[in-house]
């Protein structure tokens, strides 16, 4: 019989959580610096899954991300190479890293670097394409392609000049400050891009890159609200790396969804995915969109909220309503609900108008078997069909089962046979 | 015996704990209730409920080993 006290693993689990600091020191190019990444490799949000079993909006982006990176001249090629199993699919999440809603990434793309020096760890994340007909939302037209390339010529290359002439960011504290300013970064993120704006903008334009140049990427930075989201994510991934594969414990240390299926982690189930289908998002349609339009859930940004972001930490931005719906009283409720399910509260994250609690940190799965409630996600909504991009934003959970099945690996893993 | 008369001969005033059709019944018809939100462990899923079980039973035998 394996002699561990849950509790115990679980404190020390969530302990070095809330130890981790994640810092951005820089920018590179996936294929180098990303672990394992080849040229044939597609990056993908949530668990694993196949070309057949893949979404639309998952499709569409493996569809343009083969355009961009060269591998196939046409959507109608990529889509044929694609099936062809000439090229490999894995998740960001097994690759140290994240990507929001579709997540594809390719080997030329740059990605943010963050660290967390003390453990010596590293996350990455895609740079944020902005809202509306994008890749990551599955859009592969043309307008997406030629900003994609702008992203890898302009905008990857001045930032990382940038990042290199002025100190790391401290993004644990970045994300602290924006909590206090009505952001829960996930998808609102206004205070946290205003703030690194604030941060990189004399940096950027002390940079050798031409004046159009460094105007483009303070206007592309300054217009596009989600760009912080991209390096939320690698933050809360960083800072639950710390809790992952502990004996014992039940916290969960990744919540993600591929657009088909809805997969979790458990920091004492070492490698393990536990998945069921992804639920369908209630929320806010744009104009012309209807119910029958949206795709399952999808999208690796699940993250914040298994940090203690994102739909966990809702109290702290009522404006978020407006934008994923409910009202305010509703994202108060969520909040407090999702203490029931965690382990403990936050030391560095807090929610002003919860007389500055701590949010609520460390999803414990006994809790959430026990007691029935799901963790609450806030999240963007997907057209279902490749090549259209995004439609609205709402409110979903996990599937149970995932924690059942969680549950019983658990149960088979630790506990003495009856 | 005299309080429990007066249950009767008083407005009823309600705490509903768990249903909350129940809850909504009341307020329709005028009466004071509050809500408490409560569920069976596991929300009455019986196969869950033992696997918890399992759980808390070599929790104790872990403990149990400690003393």
């Amino acid at each position: 019989m394996k002699r561990i006290e849950i509790q115990e693993a679980n404190r020390a689990a969530v302990a070095a959580i809330q130890q981790s600091q994640p810092v951005l020191t820089g920018i590179g190019i996936a294929g180098e610096v990303v672990p394992r990444m080849r040229k044939n490799l597609l990056l993908h949000a949530g668990p694993p899954i196949t070309w057949p079993r893949m979404s639309g909006p998952m499709r569409g982006a493996v569809m343009g991300a083969l355009v961009y990176e060269g591998l196939a001249k046409t959507p109608a090629e990529a889509e044929k190479l694609a099936a062809s199993g000439e090229v490999a699919f894995e998740p960001w999440h097994e690759h140290d890293g994240v990507g929001p809603m579709a997540g594809v990434a390719t080997a030329s793309m740059p990605v943010w670097i963050v660290e967390d020096k003390a453990a010596k760890r590293r996350t990455f994340c895609t740079l944020n394409e902005g809202l509306g007909k994008v890749l990551r939302y599955g859009a592969y037209s043309d307008e997406v392609m030629v900003r994609l390339r702008w992203m890898r010529d302009v905008l990857g290359p001045v930032l990382r000049e940038a990042l290199a002439l002025r100190p790391e960011i401290n993004l644990k504290a970045l994300i602290a400050q924006a909590l206090q300013m009505g952001d829960e970064v996930h998808n609102r993120n206004r205070a946290a891009t205003s703030l690194l704006f604030r941060d990189l903008a004399p940096a950027i334009l002390r940079t050798r890159a031409k004046n159009e140049d460094q105007l483009k990427v303070l206007e592309f930075l300054n217009a596009n609200d989600h760009t912080f989201l991209n390096l939320s994510m690698p933050a809360a991934k960083i800072m639950l790396q710390a809790a992952e594969w502990r004996e014992g414990s039940t916290i969960v240390t990744t919540m993600t969804r591929n657009g088909t299926d809805f997969g979790i982690r458990i920091a004492g189930l070492r490698d393990r995915w536990f998945t069921a289908p992804a639920n369908i998002v209630k929320g806010l349609l744009f104009p012309g969109f209807t119910a029958q339009d949206c795709n399952p859930d999808i999208g690796d940004s699940a993250i914040t909220e298994t940090c203690g972001l994102g739909g966990f930490s809702m109290a702290a931005a009522p404006a978020i309503v407006k934008f994923v719906g409910g009202s305010v009283a509703d994202a108060m409720t969520y909040t407090q609900k999702m203490y029931e399910i965690t382990e403990t509260e936050s030391e560095a994250f807090q929610i002003p108008p919860l007389d500055f609690r701590g949010s609520p940190l460390g999803i414990d799965l006994l809790k959430v078997c026990e007691t029935g409630i799901l963790p609450q996600i806030n999240t963007g909504i997907a057209h279902r069909e490749a090549g259209i991009g995004q439609v609205g934003a709402g409110l979903v959970t996990p599937p149970m089962a995932c924690f059942e099945d969680a549950l019983a690996a658990y149960v088979e893993t630790y506990c003495p046979k009856d | 015996m005299a309080s429990l008369n007066n249950l009767f001969t008083s407005p009823v005033k309600v705490i509903n704990v768990g249903l909350a059709s129940f809850f909504a019944d009341l307020k329709s018809q005028g009466v004071t209730a509050v809500q408490v939100d409560w569920q069976p462990p596991a929300g009455g899923n019986a196969k869950v409920a033992a696997l918890l079980d399992r759980v808390r039973r070599w929790q104790t035998l872990v403990r149990a080993g400690k003393e």
